[in-house]
């Protein structure tokens, strides 16, 4: 079934109309020799019926969150999402509508979109926030690319535990750009101060510090921040964890200028990894250099509250080779699936989701660091995610939990997230879906181990 | 045009009237339906006992709308109303390629052992996911006639930028690292440009002639710059102007023999798909968009997807990690690649994404990307040959036997000369309801039509009475087309007003 609804009686009243008498001749431009006359070496085509049974299989040939119990993270996280987005999500006026470039016949979404970025804007406690940017990754490079441009600077000072993939990306977009990028160091998990200003110089465009960072700790934002901000024009990016915004300080209590996250967390299917969506917020005085899409509050004609795309002279349809970046649209379904998680969960539900995540968490690590051989990795203060340094290799933990139809977290160790930890270490993430019982059999089978 | 143009009022022409967009109220913004208190959804209480949080962790609540489910999903679904959409509308986007979203694509990416896979997880977990993608892989690497895809690229840009880096890649590799000139038409996506800027190219301009590349110009560019500092040529073929470029073949020679690579932009790939191949119409390296020729959906503006292929020079720069199948059948993620430019994006790419490609492409078959070419093109050329009396088509003449590929340009010249502008006619397009085209691009004062595969001869026989209507009351009424829309939900957008003073946030 290809969706095509033109009959053959009805294609022969079109070439007719033409004026040619087969379709073929309508690919007279392309010559001879390009012509494919075999057919694509490709599956034969399929029924519903069969397509629904195959899908339906491979997806059987997978385990994950849906049949076992997710203690993962590592920046995808298994948090509860309530079943009206799916629902909703599924409207085909949102599902198959396009960016919005058309105002009049697209206001659901500029709506929708101008919802997002104050939702956004007041997560992170900065003033502004952009429709939204591919993924976490890309949204650290975006915000790493605007405080080039509007710093005039140089060298970036990224933490050493800012996610490994983020650092990985971030090293490949400058790796061609009149950019330097510089590790800082941790000392017990965390970014200190003094790394900071031993770093620090006149040519410092950014300082990038992710809290809750690759390991769960929350970094000492604040000061970090402060400390770069001691150099005139150095902005400080935040890469914030959105449901953690809820319960602790934001990027903007901390300081930062400039805000980047993945946006997983509020709603987003883990879907092996994408599409996720990226979340971008900034101070006012940044909104001209921002990338990707914004969305606008104007007037009709008659004067009602309109919503339009809006200094789309930043944009690469209009600015070409100078555009402030090459992104095209923005994550449009997911950024609508993160405004309605954000709306249903609502000031209190977010709050109470970020305290469970807390309280889970920290129930778990007492639980597991009291039993013989296994110790917390570092000691800062922690979210929902914390290191825990197994008393054995932590594949072999990992695959004793599997069979308990558990799966333990994350191998900092492995490659991949970047070999960042020892062969003992374990990540562990804790949400608010997570119950004492689900908790309880992980430390029975940790326990079991420690012997 | 509900699946709209069953109407209008106020036109010369004679139509039974439906409701449309028009009649809807206004919506408040969620944060003006908030009351204190109000929640959709509850949690289980904690069943666990408290930690202490250190005082000085804490931050200031966030300002969250607090709404009941009812009315959240009431906001929500009115929000839904105030959109055109590929389901509601005819939606002749050109270059965006809005065809029909099969539902079964939905479906399965829903389904819980795909959509709750964690991206970490071992490789043995996840066996019919990283299927699913290998297959994917080759089902592109086929139709692109080029030797290996990556998935990684989140959308079409993406991919233009992972190509273009790991054709860097290559030449530094070669020992010809100031090989960093890239070309492109005068009408290339925009794209294109900014993301030569994102790689640290220089972007420089190809002349265009009748929508075609100048192939003169392009010799000379090259010999200007010198041919040992050009990367790539970048081209849309077809190209934006909706034309296969019938010297493809010269322009892959001369670039080849410049020592560059031909970097195809498969935004069009729609018109072609099993017709013709990229890689043996001489491109080194591609992107696809999966929302465009494969139907995922469009979504507002996303997720897409943009999986390139290169040919096999290529490959070894690839960015990490590529999906393998192993001696025994197994599939796997490969990093062993020490040449590769590196990661782009977290973990592993669009999975959801790539879901709906594979149904999508699984379900059309060899066969079925070939129609799907086929009635892209006819129904483009259809819709030239109804309207070309009316509107002007600068390179569309079947006397010449000049066709289109799956859009076509019309410049309405006699129109617009009636004092009405290219904004009126679009905008009166959306009374009709019908999203209007792409607006002054790839030229000035151009409308850029492109209606699919999907569409039906009956939707295509009502577009063109729309198109004839609003040319009927142009002659007639200029005035009311200054006005338009009349019957969307809000009447024309003060757009220069939200640029002077941008309001982005709502602020109570």
């Amino acid at each position: 079934m290809d969706y095509t609804q033109i009959t053959s009686a009805h294609e022969q009243q079109m070439l007719q109309a033409i004026g040619v008498a087969h379709v073929d001749e309508l690919f007279g431009a392309i010559s001879p020799e390009f012509r494919f006359r075999q057919t694509l070496d490709l599956p034969p085509a399929r029924s519903e019926l069969d397509l629904q049974r195959d899908l339906a299989e491979m997806a059987a040939h997978n385990h994950g969150a849906h049949d076992m119990v997710c203690f993962m993270g590592g920046g995808a996280y298994d948090h509860f999402c309530p079943a009206l987005i799916d629902q909703l999500i599924n409207r085909g006026e949102f599902l198959t509508a396009y960016t919005p470039y058309q105002a009049e016949a697209s206001q659901g979404s500029l709506q929708a979109f101008f919802e997002f970025q104050t939702q956004v804007a007041r997560l992170a406690g900065l003033e502004v926030a952009n429709a939204s940017l591919y993924e976490g990754a890309t949204a650290v490079v975006e915000a790493v690319l605007m405080a080039l441009r509007v710093s005039g600077k140089r060298r970036v000072l990224a933490a050493s535990t800012l996610h490994p993939d983020y650092l990985a990306v971030l090293e490949t977009y400058l790796s061609d750009l009149p950019a330097e990028l510089c590790r800082l160091e941790a000392t017990e998990g965390r970014i200190t101060v003094e790394v900071l200003r031993g770093h620090l110089d006149d040519d410092t465009a950014a300082v990038v510090i992710q809290s809750p960072n690759v390991w769960g700790l929350i970094e000492d934002s604040q000061r970090l921040f402060s400390a770069a901000h001691d150099r005139p024009g150095t902005c400080a990016i935040a890469v914030f964890n959105p449901i953690a915004c809820a319960l602790l300080k934001k990027p903007g209590e901390c300081g930062a200028d400039i805000a980047a996250a993945e946006g997983q967390p509020l709603g987003v299917p883990l879907s092996l990894g994408g599409p996720y969506i990226g979340l971008l917020a900034a101070k006012k005085r940044f909104i001209r250099s921002m990338p990707g899409r914004l969305v606008g509050r104007t007037t009709d004609t008659e004067g009602r509250p309109t919503y339009c795309l809006t200094l789309q002279t930043r944009e690469q349809h209009i600015r070409g080779a100078r555009a402030t970046s090459n992104i095209c649209t923005n994550q449009g379904l997911l950024a609508l699936r993160v405004t309605m998680f954000l709306s249903a969960l609502g000031k209190s539900g977010l709050a109470e989701m970020a305290r469970q995540c807390y309280h889970k968490a920290h129930y778990l690590a007492g639980q597991i660091a009291a039993l013989d051989g296994y110790a917390m990795t570092f000691d800062g203060p922690f979210f929902f995610e914390f290191c825990i340094t197994c008393p054995r290799p932590v594949t072999e933990v990992i695959e004793t939990a599997k069979r308990r139809r558990l799966l333990a977290g994350v191998a900092p160790g492995g490659r991949r997230m970047g070999s960042i930890g020892g062969p003992n270490d374990l990540l562990i993430a804790v949400t608010e879906q997570r119950t004492r019982a689900e908790m309880d059999a992980l430390v029975e089978v940790l326990e079991e181990l420690s012997g | 045009m509900t699946r709209v143009m069953e109407s209008r009022p106020q036109t010369t022409h004679d139509r039974p009237v439906v409701a449309t967009l028009g009649q809807r109220p206004a919506e408040p913004l969620i944060f003006e339906k908030s009351s204190p208190g109000q929640q959709a959804v509850d949690l289980p209480p904690l069943d666990v006992p408290t930690s202490t949080i250190p005082q000085e962790l804490l931050g200031a609540p966030v300002a969250l709308p607090e709404v009941g489910q009812h009315d959240l999903v009431v906001h929500y679904t009115r929000l839904s109303h105030r959109n055109y959409s590929v389901d509601t509308n005819f939606y002749p986007l050109g270059s965006c390629t809005m065809k029909y979203n099969p539902r079964i694509n939905e479906w399965a990416a829903g389904l819980s052992g795909f959509a709750r896979l964690h991206p970490l997880q071992d490789d043995a977990q996840i066996q019919g996911a990283l299927r699913l993608l290998y297959e994917t892989r080759c089902f592109l690497q086929e139709i692109a006639g080029l030797d290996e895809v990556s998935l990684q690229p989140a959308a079409g840009a993406h991919g233009e930028y992972t190509a273009l880096k790991v054709i860097g890649a290559y030449f530094k590799d070669h020992g010809q690292p100031e090989r960093r000139v890239v070309l492109a038409p005068d009408t290339a996506h925009g794209t294109n440009l900014a993301s030569c800027t994102m790689c640290g190219s220089e972007v420089v301009g190809v002349r265009t002639v009748e929508g075609l590349t100048d192939l003169d110009d392009l010799r000379r560019v090259i010999d200007e710059h010198g041919p040992e500092k050009i990367a790539a040529f970048m081209i849309t073929n077809p190209n934006t102007a909706g034309l296969f470029d019938p010297r493809i073949g010269e322009a892959a020679e001369i670039v080849h023999a410049a020592g560059g690579m031909l970097y195809l932009d498969g935004a069009n790939m729609n018109a072609i798909l099993g017709k013709t191949r990229p890689g043996d119409f001489g491109a080194d390296a591609m992107h696809f968009n999966t929302h465009k020729t494969f139907s995922t959906p469009h979504g507002c503006g996303g997720p897409g997807a943009g999986p390139i292929a290169v040919c096999k020079k290529l490959s070894p720069y690839l960015p990490l990690p590529q999906v393998m199948m192993a001696a025994d059948g197994s599939f796997y993620f490969d990093r062993d690649r020490p040449k590769s430019i590196g990661k782009v994006r977290s973990f592993w790419g669009q999975f959801g994404v790539f879901v709906r490609t594979w149904a999508y492409i699984s379900a059309c078959g060899p066969e079925g990307l070939r129609n799907v070419a086929e009635k892209s093109v006819l129904a483009a050329n259809y819709l030239a040959a109804r309207l070309r009396d009316v509107f002007e088509m600068p390179y569309f003449d079947p006397a010449r036997r000049r066709f289109c590929a799956h859009e076509f340009v019309t410049v309405p010249r006699r129109l617009l000369e009636k004092g009405v502008t290219l904004n009126d006619i679009a905008k009166r397009m959306i009374d009709y309801g019908v999203h209007p085209p792409t607006m002054h691009w790839p030229v000035q004062d151009c409308l850029m039509i492109e209606p699919t595969d999907t569409e039906s001869k009956r939707t295509l026989d009502q577009f063109v009475e729309v198109m004839r209507a609003i040319a009927v009351e142009i002659d007639h009424d200029p005035g009311l087309l200054a006005q338009a829309p009349l019957e969307a939900p809000v009447r024309r957008a003060d757009e220069v007003a939200a640029a002077r003073a941008p309001v982005l946030v709502w602020e109570e």
